[in-house]
C-alpha cells in the first residue's frame, strides 16, 4: 500500500501549499473585491512581513508575537499607502494603481536590500513547531500542519468579521454599490482605508507565516506574486470563496504533477488557470464583468 | 635655503602646468599615456544569486586595488567595470558586447551560471578578448565552445561532483537520489556525480528536476522520503538551495538520509541558518577557514577583512579574486595588455593567490586546483562565520579533470 500512502501524503502535502496561496490571494481578493486595486505590492507586503517578523524574532525570541506585530505593522504600512498613495488615484481607471503598486514593490524591495542587505537573513523553524510527526501515511512536518490550522483560523476568522458583523456588513454593500451605501450616509472612503489595511495586513502576516519555510530574502515576495494572482484568477476576482478553493486546488495541482511528472509541476497551475479561464472566464467562484 | 618656498621660477611653471591641464588638447593626450586597463564583469547583481555576485565584485575590487597600490602597470592603473547581467542570458550577451565595443574593455572576467557563461564566452571569442570565467561549467572545457581567449578560473562540475562524490560513497553509502535544478548545472552536476559513482557501484533512485528558482519544494519531498536513499543530492544552487536544504530538514529527511549538494555555499549557509544546514556536506572551492594550514588564503583573508570591516570573503568572493588577479598579473609578465601575449603569460602561470597552488591546463585553460570537502555544523562554533568543518581537501591533480581528448581537443 505505500503507493497509496505516498498518493494520500502528496494530497497532503498539496492542501499544505495550498493554505499559503490561500493567505495570499485572500488579501490580495479582498482588496480587489471591495476597492478594484490590483495590487502589484502584494508580494513586496508578503517580504516585509517576513522581514519584520524574522527581526522582532530575533530581537524578542518570541515567534507568537510575531504573529500580532507584523499584521500591525504591514497593516500601517497598507494604511498610509491607501491613503496617501492609492486615493488620489480613485476614478482613474484600474491601471493608475495597478502601475503605481508596482512601483511601490520596488522601492519596497530596495528599502529592505539598504537595511538588511541582498542576502537573506536566517530564520529557524520556532521552538515546540520543529520536525515530523507521523499522520498515518507518512512523516509530515509539524509547521506546515501548523500552517493549514493558521490558515483556517484567519480564513474563519474574516469570514465572520465580513459576514456576521455590522462593518462586514458596510463591507459587502460597498463592495456592490459603493453610489447607495454614500447615499446611505456612510463614510465609504473610509471603509477603503480599513479594506485595504486589513488585505495588506493578511499578506504581512503570510510572510511571516511562511517565512520559516521559505528563505527570506529581499525578492521572495515575486514569485509569490505571480502564484497569489493565479490562484485569484482561478478562484474568481474579488470572491473570498473563491481564493479558498482555488488556492487548495492549485496546492493539489501542482503538488500531485510533481509526483507524476515533476518536470511540468510549474506549468501545470497556468495550464490550470487558461483551462478555467476557458471554460469560466470570470474564475470558480467570480462575478461575471467585475473588470470591466 | 628654504626648499619650501616656491621661487619665482618655479611658481612660473607651475602655472604654465596647471594651464596646460586645463586645455583640452593637453587634457586629452594625458590621458592617453596613462589609459587604465578596464576589466568588463558581468555578474547577476539583482536575482536568486545576488548574494554570491555581490561576494564576487567585493573580492574582484581587492584584486583591483592591490595592483593599483603597487603602482599598476607602467602607470596604467586597473579599473573594473561592474555590469548586471541579471542571470539571463541575452542580457549578459548585450552587456558583454556593449563592454567591449562601447567602454573598450581590455578583459572580461566574471559570471554566475553555467549557462549565462556560455553566452559571455561567445561574445568574447568573437571579439577575441580574453575571458576568465569564475563560475562553474563543464562546457565552456568542450572544444565545440571553448577558444583560446578562454579561461576558467572556477571548479568544474566534473572536479566538483567527482570530489563530493568521492567522499560521500566512500563513507554515506550507494542509494543516491537527486533533486535537481533543471538547467546546465544541475546536469552537469549530476552527470558528475553519476561518472565517479560508476566505480563504486552506485544506484541512481530517482533524479528529480525542479525549475530553476523554487521557492516551495515540499510537492518534491514525500517521494524522496518514501524512497529512503542513503544519500539526498541537491543539485541546486543559491536562493534553490537554502530553500530546498530547509524544506528537506522540516520533511525529517535527515533521519533516514545524509544531505548533500556539489557546492556547499558559504551564503547560503548563513542565510539559511545552522539548524537547517547542519550536517549537510558539499564541495567548494574554497572556504575561509583553510586559513588555518594555507598561507595564502590568511593573506587574502586579511585584505578582505581590512577592506570590508572584518567581514570574511565567501567561496565565490574568492573566485572574483582570483580571477581578476590572474589577469593582471599575466599583463605584468607580459609586459603588454594585447590579448595574443597575455594568453601565453596566462600560461605559463603558476600561481598561489588564495588557496594553495593552482595552474591553467594548457589544452582548455581550466585552473587545476584543490576541491575542499566541507560540513555544516551547529555546534561550537566561534563566531557567525565558523559555519564548516574541512572534512577532506582532494588535491590538485589532471587526473581528477575529464582528458583533453575526452573534451574533443587535441592533444
Amino acid at each position: 500500500m505505500a503507493d497509496v500512502n505516498l498518493f494520500l501524503l502528496q494530497l497532503f502535502t498539496g492542501l499544505a501549499l495550498g493554505s499559503v496561496y490561500v493567505l495570499l490571494a485572500t488579501g490580495l481578493s479582498l482588496i480587489f473585491g471591495m476597492l478594484t486595486v490590483v495590487s502589484f505590492a502584494h508580494g513586496a507586503f508578503f517580504m516585509v512581513g517576513a522581514y519584520i517578523g524574522v527581526y522582532q524574532y530575533g530581537v524578542t525570541g518570541n515567534f507568537w508575537i510575531s504573529l500580532v506585530v507584523v499584521p500591525l505593522v504591514v497593516g500601517t504600512v497598507g494604511l498610509l499607502t491607501e491613503r496617501f498613495l492609492v486615493r488620489p488615484l480613485y476614478g482613474r481607471g484600474i491601471d493608475y494603481p495597478l502601475l503605481l503598486t508596482f512601483g511601490l514593490s520596488y522601492v519596497l524591495i530596495e528599502i529592505v536590500r539598504i537595511f538588511f542587505g541582498v542576502q537573506g537573513i536566517p530564520i529557524s523553524t520556532p521552538e515546540g513547531l520543529r520536525g515530523a510527526v507521523n499522520i498515518g501515511v507518512g512523516h509530515f512536518p509539524l509547521y506546515r500542519l501548523f500552517l493549514i490550522v493558521a490558515t483556517a483560523v484567519v480564513v474563519g476568522g474574516l469570514w465572520l468579521f465580513i459576514e456576521r458583523t455590522r462593518f462586514g456588513l458596510i463591507i459587502r454593500a460597498g463592495a456592490r454599490d459603493p453610489e447607495i451605501v454614500r447615499v446611505l450616509g456612510i463614510d465609504i472612503s473610509r471603509v477603503w482605508l480599513l479594506v485595504f489595511g486589513l488585505g495588506t495586513a493578511i499578506a504581512g502576516l503570510s510572510g511571516i507565516l511562511a517565512a520559516p519555510i521559505r528563505a527570506v530574502t529581499p525578492e521572495m515576495g515575486i514569485p509569490v506574486l505571480v502564484e497569489s494572482f493565479v490562484v485569484t484568477v482561478v478562484g474568481g476576482m474579488g470572491s473570498l470563496a473563491g481564493a479558498v478553493v482555488a488556492g487548495l486546488l492549485v496546492g493539489v495541482v501542482f503538488s500531485l504533477t510533481s509526483l507524476y511528472a515533476p518536470a511540468f509541476a510549474e506549468t501545470s497551475i497556468f495550464a490550470l488557470m487558461a483551462l478555467v479561464l476557458l471554460v469560466r472566464p470570470q474564475g470558480l467562484l467570480g462575478r461575471a464583468g467585475l473588470m470591466g | 635655503m628654504n626648499n619650501f618656498r616656491i621661487s619665482p621660477d618655479r611658481r612660473r611653471v607651475l602655472l604654465g602646468a596647471a594651464a596646460a591641464a586645463s586645455s583640452p588638447f593637453w587634457f586629452n593626450i594625458a590621458r592617453a599615456q596613462s589609459d587604465p586597463i578596464k576589466i568588463g564583469f558581468p555578474v547577476p547583481l539583482t536575482g536568486p544569486f545576488s548574494a554570491e555576485a555581490q561576494g564576487q565584485e567585493r573580492a574582484a575590487q581587492i584584486a583591483v586595488r592591490e595592483f593599483n597600490d603597487a603602482g599598476g602597470f607602467k602607470g596604467r592603473m586597473a579599473e573594473l567595470l561592474v555590469r548586471d547581467d541579471k542571470l539571463n542570458a541575452g542580457e549578459a550577451a548585450t552587456r558583454t558586447l556593449e563592454l567591449i565595443e562601447k567602454d573598450k574593455v581590455n578583459f572580461v572576467v566574471g559570471s554566475l551560471s553555467a549557462a549565462v557563461q556560455l553566452s559571455v564566452n561567445n561574445v568574447t571569442k568573437a571579439r577575441k578578448v580574453i575571458f576568465n570565467s569564475i563560475s562553474q561549467s563543464d562546457t565552456i572545457n568542450e572544444a565545440s565552445d571553448w577558444s583560446p581567449y578562454t579561461f576558467h578560473e572556477a571548479l568544474n562540475p566534473h572536479m566538483t561532483a567527482g570530489a563530493v562524490g568521492r567522499y560521500l560513497f566512500k563513507n554515506f553509502g550507494k542509494r543516491v537520489a537527486f533533486l535537481t535544478a533543471d538547467y546546465a548545472y544541475g546536469h552537469e552536476m549530476v552527470r558528475g556525480f553519476q561518472t565517479a559513482g560508476k566505480a563504486f557501484g552506485v544506484e541512481t533512485l530517482a533524479d528529480i528536476r525542479h525549475p530553476l528558482g523554487t521557492s516551495d519544494f515540499s510537492a518534491f519531498l514525500p517521494r524522496i522520503q518514501a524512497l529512503k536513499p542513503d544519500i539526498l543530492i541537491l543539485c541546486n544552487f543559491g536562493r534553490d538551495l537554502v530553500n530546498s536544504v530547509k524544506q528537506a530538514a522540516d520533511f525529517g529527511i535527515k533521519s533516514t538520509t545524509r544531505i548533500a549538494t556539489p557546492v556547499l555555499l558559504f551564503t547560503a549557509r548563513l542565510a539559511g541558518g545552522a539548524d537547517a544546514f547542519d550536517g549537510v556536506v558539499g564541495g567548494a572551492s574554497f572556504y575561509w577557514g583553510l586559513e588555518s594550514s594555507v598561507p595564502s588564503a590568511r593573506a587574502f583573508n586579511d585584505k578582505y577583512r581590512k577592506a570590508y570591516g572584518g567581514e570574511v570573503p565567501s567561496d565565490y568572493g574568492a573566485l572574483g579574486y582570483g580571477g581578476v588577479r590572474t589577469v593582471l598579473t599575466a599583463v605584468r609578465n607580459a609586459g603588454t595588455t594585447e590579448a595574443d601575449k597575455v594568453i601565453a603569460a596566462l600560461r605559463a602561470l603558476k600561481y598561489d593567490y588564495y588557496k594553495g597552488p593552482q595552474y591553467y591546463r594548457a589544452c582548455d585553460h581550466q585552473s587545476v586546483q584543490s576541491v575542499l570537502i566541507l560540513r555544516s555544523k551547529s555546534k561550537n562554533m566561534k563566531d557567525k562565520n565558523d559555519v564548516f568543518d574541512i572534512v577532506s581537501i582532494e588535491q590538485p591533480g589532471e587526473g581528477n579533470l575529464r582528458s583533453c581528448a575526452e573534451l574533443g581537443h587535441k592533444a
